[in-house]
Protein backbone atom coordinates (compact mmCIF):
# COMPACT_ATOMS: atom_id res chain seq x y z
CA UNK A 1 0.00 0.00 0.00
CA UNK A 2 2.90 2.39 0.53
CA UNK A 3 4.08 1.94 -3.05
CA UNK A 4 7.52 1.39 -1.55
CA UNK A 5 9.17 -1.95 -1.08
CA UNK A 6 9.06 -3.57 2.34
CA UNK A 7 12.83 -3.39 2.79
CA UNK A 8 13.00 0.14 1.39
CA UNK A 9 10.69 1.29 4.21
CA UNK A 10 12.88 -0.50 6.76
CA UNK A 11 15.92 1.19 5.31
CA UNK A 12 14.29 4.63 5.58
CA UNK A 13 13.29 3.97 9.20
CA UNK A 14 16.84 2.99 10.15
CA UNK A 15 18.41 5.96 8.32
CA UNK A 16 16.04 8.42 10.03
CA UNK A 17 16.75 6.75 13.36
CA UNK A 18 20.52 6.86 13.00
CA UNK A 19 20.47 10.48 11.79
CA UNK A 20 18.19 11.52 14.66
CA UNK A 21 20.46 9.84 17.17
CA UNK A 22 23.49 11.58 15.65
CA UNK A 23 21.77 14.97 16.07
CA UNK A 24 20.94 14.22 19.71
CA UNK A 25 24.39 12.85 20.52
CA UNK A 26 26.32 15.52 18.58
CA UNK A 27 27.25 18.05 21.26
CA UNK A 28 26.96 15.65 24.17
CA UNK A 29 29.71 13.67 22.43
CA UNK A 30 31.75 16.67 21.32
CA UNK A 31 31.55 18.60 24.54
CA UNK A 32 34.96 19.68 25.71
CA UNK A 33 36.13 20.23 22.15
CA UNK A 34 33.32 22.45 20.93
CA UNK A 35 31.54 24.66 23.41
CA UNK A 36 28.30 25.51 21.73
CA UNK A 37 26.37 25.87 18.52
CA UNK A 38 27.62 28.87 16.55
CA UNK A 39 25.21 31.80 17.17
CA UNK A 40 24.35 32.11 13.48
CA UNK A 41 23.34 28.48 13.22
CA UNK A 42 21.40 28.77 16.45
CA UNK A 43 19.48 31.75 15.09
CA UNK A 44 18.53 29.88 11.93
CA UNK A 45 17.53 26.76 13.85
CA UNK A 46 15.01 28.84 15.79
CA UNK A 47 12.93 29.15 12.61
CA UNK A 48 12.93 25.47 11.72
CA UNK A 49 9.92 24.43 13.84
CA UNK A 50 7.48 27.17 12.72
CA UNK A 51 8.51 26.91 9.06
CA UNK A 52 8.42 23.12 8.80
CA UNK A 53 5.25 22.70 10.84
CA UNK A 54 3.40 25.39 8.87
CA UNK A 55 4.52 23.77 5.60
CA UNK A 56 3.11 20.46 6.84
CA UNK A 57 -0.21 21.87 8.07
CA UNK A 58 -1.23 24.28 5.31
CA UNK A 59 -1.53 21.85 2.36
CA UNK A 60 -3.58 19.52 4.55
CA UNK A 61 -6.16 22.26 5.10
CA UNK A 62 -6.13 24.20 1.82
CA UNK A 63 -5.66 23.00 -1.73
CA UNK A 64 -5.53 25.13 -4.84
CA UNK A 65 -7.87 24.08 -7.61
CA UNK A 66 -6.11 24.50 -10.97
CA UNK A 67 -9.49 24.98 -12.75
CA UNK A 68 -10.43 27.99 -10.62
CA UNK A 69 -6.93 29.39 -10.95
CA UNK A 70 -5.45 31.34 -8.11
CA UNK A 71 -8.49 30.99 -5.87
CA UNK A 72 -7.94 28.58 -3.04
CA UNK A 73 -10.71 26.03 -2.95
CA UNK A 74 -11.85 25.23 0.54
CA UNK A 75 -10.82 21.62 0.81
CA UNK A 76 -14.18 20.23 1.93
CA UNK A 77 -14.65 20.66 5.67
CA UNK A 78 -11.01 20.40 6.64
CA UNK A 79 -10.25 24.11 6.49
CA UNK A 80 -13.16 25.04 8.78
CA UNK A 81 -12.31 22.28 11.26
CA UNK A 82 -8.65 23.28 11.10
CA UNK A 83 -9.44 26.92 11.86
CA UNK A 84 -11.53 25.89 14.88
CA UNK A 85 -8.64 23.69 16.07
CA UNK A 86 -6.17 26.54 15.52
CA UNK A 87 -8.29 28.73 17.78
CA UNK A 88 -8.25 26.07 20.49
CA UNK A 89 -4.49 25.60 20.10
CA UNK A 90 -3.94 29.34 20.39
CA UNK A 91 -6.11 29.74 23.48
CA UNK A 92 -5.09 26.59 25.38
CA UNK A 93 -1.79 25.31 23.84
CA UNK A 94 -3.20 21.89 24.75
CA UNK A 95 -2.48 19.06 22.31
CA UNK A 96 -5.25 16.79 23.55
CA UNK A 97 -7.94 19.52 23.37
CA UNK A 98 -6.75 20.59 19.91
CA UNK A 99 -7.08 17.07 18.51
CA UNK A 100 -10.42 16.45 20.26
CA UNK A 101 -12.07 19.70 19.16
CA UNK A 102 -10.61 19.50 15.64
CA UNK A 103 -11.84 15.93 15.08
CA UNK A 104 -15.21 16.82 16.64
CA UNK A 105 -15.58 19.79 14.29
CA UNK A 106 -14.65 17.63 11.29
CA UNK A 107 -17.22 14.96 12.18
CA UNK A 108 -19.93 17.55 12.88
CA UNK A 109 -19.36 19.20 9.50
CA UNK A 110 -19.05 15.91 7.67
CA UNK A 111 -21.83 13.89 9.27
CA UNK A 112 -23.80 16.32 11.44
CA UNK A 113 -25.91 17.92 8.73
CA UNK A 114 -26.69 14.57 7.16
CA UNK A 115 -28.11 13.43 10.46
CA UNK A 116 -30.46 16.43 10.60
CA UNK A 117 -28.58 18.38 13.23
CA UNK B 1 21.17 6.84 42.15
CA UNK B 2 18.83 9.06 44.14
CA UNK B 3 15.39 7.41 44.13
CA UNK B 4 13.77 10.63 45.27
CA UNK B 5 15.06 12.51 42.22
CA UNK B 6 14.08 9.63 39.93
CA UNK B 7 10.54 9.82 41.30
CA UNK B 8 10.56 13.61 40.97
CA UNK B 9 11.41 13.19 37.28
CA UNK B 10 8.51 10.82 36.67
CA UNK B 11 6.19 13.09 38.64
CA UNK B 12 7.20 16.20 36.69
CA UNK B 13 6.77 14.39 33.37
CA UNK B 14 3.37 12.90 34.19
CA UNK B 15 1.22 15.94 33.28
CA UNK B 16 2.84 15.81 29.84
CA UNK B 17 1.49 12.31 29.26
CA UNK B 18 -1.88 13.91 28.54
CA UNK B 19 -0.35 15.35 25.39
CA UNK B 20 2.02 12.48 24.62
CA UNK B 21 -0.61 9.72 24.66
CA UNK B 22 -2.89 11.17 21.93
CA UNK B 23 0.21 12.17 19.91
CA UNK B 24 1.51 8.58 20.08
CA UNK B 25 -1.92 7.20 19.19
CA UNK B 26 -2.03 9.42 16.10
CA UNK B 27 1.45 8.25 15.06
CA UNK B 28 0.39 4.61 15.44
CA UNK B 29 -2.75 5.16 13.37
CA UNK B 30 -0.83 7.17 10.76
CA UNK B 31 1.75 4.39 10.43
CA UNK B 32 -0.96 1.83 9.66
CA UNK B 33 -2.62 4.21 7.18
CA UNK B 34 0.72 4.85 5.47
CA UNK B 35 0.95 1.12 4.83
CA UNK B 36 3.58 0.10 7.35
CA UNK B 37 3.28 -3.33 8.91
CA UNK B 38 2.55 -3.33 12.66
CA UNK B 39 6.13 -4.42 13.36
CA UNK B 40 7.51 -1.61 11.20
CA UNK B 41 5.22 0.90 12.89
CA UNK B 42 6.37 -0.05 16.39
CA UNK B 43 10.00 -0.38 15.29
CA UNK B 44 9.89 3.14 13.88
CA UNK B 45 8.79 4.47 17.26
CA UNK B 46 11.59 2.60 19.00
CA UNK B 47 14.33 3.41 16.47
CA UNK B 48 13.43 7.04 15.70
CA UNK B 49 11.57 8.08 18.88
CA UNK B 50 10.71 11.59 17.63
CA UNK B 51 7.01 12.21 17.10
CA UNK B 52 6.82 15.12 14.67
CA UNK B 53 9.55 13.65 12.47
CA UNK B 54 7.85 10.24 12.49
CA UNK B 55 4.51 11.79 11.49
CA UNK B 56 6.00 13.85 8.68
CA UNK B 57 7.92 10.85 7.34
CA UNK B 58 4.78 8.72 7.51
CA UNK B 59 2.75 11.29 5.58
CA UNK B 60 5.36 11.31 2.82
CA UNK B 61 5.78 7.53 2.77
CA UNK B 62 2.00 7.15 2.48
CA UNK B 63 1.88 9.56 -0.45
CA UNK B 64 4.64 7.54 -2.12
CA UNK B 65 7.01 10.48 -2.18
CA UNK B 66 10.60 9.30 -2.69
CA UNK B 67 11.95 7.91 0.56
CA UNK B 68 14.90 10.29 0.33
CA UNK B 69 12.45 13.21 0.69
CA UNK B 70 10.88 11.55 3.71
CA UNK B 71 14.31 11.07 5.28
CA UNK B 72 15.48 14.64 4.60
CA UNK B 73 12.21 16.08 5.94
CA UNK B 74 12.46 14.05 9.15
CA UNK B 75 16.07 15.11 9.66
CA UNK B 76 15.23 18.80 9.15
CA UNK B 77 12.45 18.56 11.73
CA UNK B 78 14.93 17.02 14.16
CA UNK B 79 17.66 19.60 13.64
CA UNK B 80 16.45 21.33 16.80
CA UNK B 81 17.88 18.36 18.73
CA UNK B 82 21.34 19.83 18.06
CA UNK B 83 20.37 22.84 20.18
CA UNK B 84 19.18 20.63 23.02
CA UNK B 85 22.31 18.50 22.75
CA UNK B 86 24.55 21.56 23.06
CA UNK B 87 22.51 23.05 25.87
CA UNK B 88 22.33 19.93 28.04
CA UNK B 89 25.88 18.70 27.30
CA UNK B 90 27.55 20.51 30.22
CA UNK B 91 25.19 18.73 32.63
CA UNK B 92 26.11 15.33 31.18
CA UNK B 93 29.84 16.01 31.28
CA UNK B 94 30.52 14.13 34.49
CA UNK B 95 28.69 10.98 33.33
CA UNK B 96 30.59 8.02 32.00
CA UNK B 97 31.00 7.98 28.21
CA UNK B 98 29.12 4.75 27.73
CA UNK B 99 25.92 6.01 29.30
CA UNK B 100 25.98 9.29 27.37
CA UNK B 101 24.84 7.53 24.20
CA UNK B 102 21.69 5.96 25.68
CA UNK B 103 20.93 9.23 27.47
CA UNK B 104 21.15 11.03 24.11
CA UNK B 105 18.81 8.52 22.51
CA UNK B 106 15.96 9.45 24.88
CA UNK B 107 16.51 13.22 24.53
CA UNK B 108 13.21 14.91 23.58
CA UNK B 109 11.80 18.44 23.68
CA UNK B 110 10.07 17.68 26.96
CA UNK B 111 12.96 15.83 28.61
CA UNK B 112 15.29 18.66 27.66
CA UNK B 113 13.01 21.44 28.89
CA UNK B 114 12.15 19.85 32.24
CA UNK B 115 15.71 18.71 33.02
CA UNK B 116 17.49 21.94 32.21
CA UNK B 117 14.91 23.90 34.23
CA UNK B 118 15.38 21.61 37.25
CA UNK B 119 19.21 21.60 37.02
CA UNK B 120 19.20 25.40 36.97
CA UNK B 121 16.75 25.62 39.87
CA UNK B 122 18.09 22.92 42.18
CA UNK B 123 21.82 22.50 42.04
CA UNK B 124 22.01 19.41 44.24
CA UNK B 125 19.71 17.28 42.08
CA UNK B 126 21.00 13.82 41.11
CA UNK B 127 21.02 14.73 37.43
CA UNK B 128 21.20 11.20 36.10
CA UNK B 129 18.29 10.04 38.27
CA UNK B 130 16.08 13.02 37.45
CA UNK B 131 16.78 12.87 33.71
CA UNK B 132 16.10 9.13 33.63
CA UNK B 133 12.83 9.68 35.48
CA UNK B 134 11.66 12.25 32.94
CA UNK B 135 13.06 10.81 29.71
CA UNK B 136 12.54 7.15 30.62
CA UNK B 137 8.88 7.55 31.54
CA UNK B 138 8.23 9.60 28.39
CA UNK B 139 9.89 6.86 26.31
CA UNK B 140 7.75 4.17 27.88
CA UNK B 141 4.47 6.09 27.49
CA UNK B 142 5.36 6.88 23.87
CA UNK B 143 5.97 3.23 22.97
CA UNK B 144 2.81 1.98 24.67
CA UNK B 145 0.79 4.76 23.02
CA UNK B 146 2.13 3.91 19.56
CA UNK B 147 1.27 0.23 19.99
CA UNK B 148 -2.27 1.23 21.04
CA UNK B 149 -2.52 3.48 17.97
CA UNK B 150 -1.44 0.65 15.67
CA UNK B 151 -4.10 -1.64 17.17
CA UNK B 152 -6.81 1.05 16.94
CA UNK B 153 -5.76 2.18 13.46
CA UNK B 154 -6.16 -1.28 12.01
CA UNK B 155 -9.87 -1.34 12.88
CA UNK B 156 -11.16 2.17 12.16
CA UNK B 157 -13.29 2.88 9.05
CA UNK B 158 -11.59 5.39 6.70
CA UNK B 159 -14.70 7.65 6.44
CA UNK B 160 -14.04 8.84 9.98
CA UNK B 161 -11.02 10.66 8.57
CA UNK B 162 -8.81 9.77 11.51
CA UNK B 163 -5.79 10.85 9.45
CA UNK B 164 -7.00 14.44 9.96
CA UNK B 165 -5.55 14.14 13.46
CA UNK B 166 -2.09 14.37 11.84
CA UNK B 167 -2.36 18.03 10.71
CA UNK B 168 -4.11 18.77 14.02
CA UNK B 169 -1.02 17.57 15.91
CA UNK B 170 1.22 19.74 13.74
CA UNK B 171 -1.15 22.66 14.30
CA UNK B 172 -0.98 22.22 18.06
CA UNK B 173 2.83 22.23 17.87
CA UNK B 174 2.90 25.14 15.40
CA UNK B 175 0.89 27.67 17.38
CA UNK B 176 3.28 27.94 20.37
CA UNK B 177 6.25 27.93 17.95
CA UNK B 178 4.99 31.19 16.43
CA UNK B 179 5.72 33.29 19.49
CA UNK B 180 7.08 36.54 18.05
CA UNK B 181 7.03 38.44 14.76
CA UNK B 182 9.97 36.69 13.05
CA UNK B 183 8.75 33.17 13.88
CA UNK B 184 5.18 34.11 12.89
CA UNK B 185 6.41 35.46 9.57
CA UNK B 186 8.40 32.26 9.00
CA UNK B 187 5.29 30.16 9.61
CA UNK B 188 2.91 32.22 7.48
CA UNK B 189 5.28 32.44 4.51
CA UNK B 190 6.09 28.73 4.69
CA UNK B 191 2.35 27.95 4.75
CA UNK B 192 1.65 30.06 1.67
CA UNK B 193 4.59 28.62 -0.27
CA UNK B 194 3.64 25.07 0.72
CA UNK B 195 0.07 25.51 -0.56
CA UNK B 196 1.27 27.12 -3.78
CA UNK B 197 3.85 24.39 -4.32
CA UNK B 198 1.57 21.49 -3.40
CA UNK B 199 1.68 20.18 -6.97
CA UNK B 200 5.47 20.11 -7.20
CA UNK B 201 6.68 16.54 -7.78
CA UNK B 202 8.25 14.41 -5.04
CA UNK B 203 6.78 16.67 -2.33
CA UNK B 204 9.74 18.96 -2.73
CA UNK B 205 7.34 21.86 -2.16
CA UNK B 206 7.49 21.06 1.54
CA UNK B 207 11.26 21.47 1.68
CA UNK B 208 11.22 24.60 -0.48
CA UNK B 209 8.52 26.10 1.76
CA UNK B 210 10.49 25.31 4.90
CA UNK B 211 13.69 26.87 3.54
CA UNK B 212 11.86 30.01 2.33
CA UNK B 213 10.15 30.30 5.72
CA UNK B 214 13.47 30.07 7.59
CA UNK B 215 15.07 32.70 5.33
CA UNK B 216 12.11 35.07 5.78
CA UNK B 217 12.21 34.56 9.54
CA UNK B 218 15.90 35.51 9.62
CA UNK B 219 15.26 38.52 7.38
CA UNK B 220 12.43 39.80 9.60
CA UNK B 221 14.62 39.35 12.67
CA UNK B 222 17.46 41.32 11.08
CA UNK B 223 14.97 43.99 9.96
CA UNK B 224 13.65 44.40 13.51
CA UNK B 225 17.13 45.08 14.87
CA UNK B 226 17.96 47.79 12.34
Amino acid sequence: MTGHGYWAVWFAIVVIGVATFALRFSFIYLFGRVDEVPPRVRRALRFVPPAVLAALVAPALVTIDPDIGVVASLADERLAAGLVAAGVAWRTENLFLTIAVGMGALWLLRFGFGMGL
Amino acid sequence: MDREDLRAGVRDASPLFLGIVPFALVVGVAAVEAGLTPVQAVAMSVIVFAGAAQLAALELIGETAPLSVAVVTAVIINLRMVMYSASIAPHFRSFRRRIQAPLSYVLTDQAYALSVARFAREGNTDRLAYYLGVAGSIWLVWQVGTVAGVVVGAGVPPELGLSFAVPLVFLALLVPAMKDRPTTAAGIVAAVVAVAAAGVPYNLGLLVAAVVGIVVGLAVEVGEKV
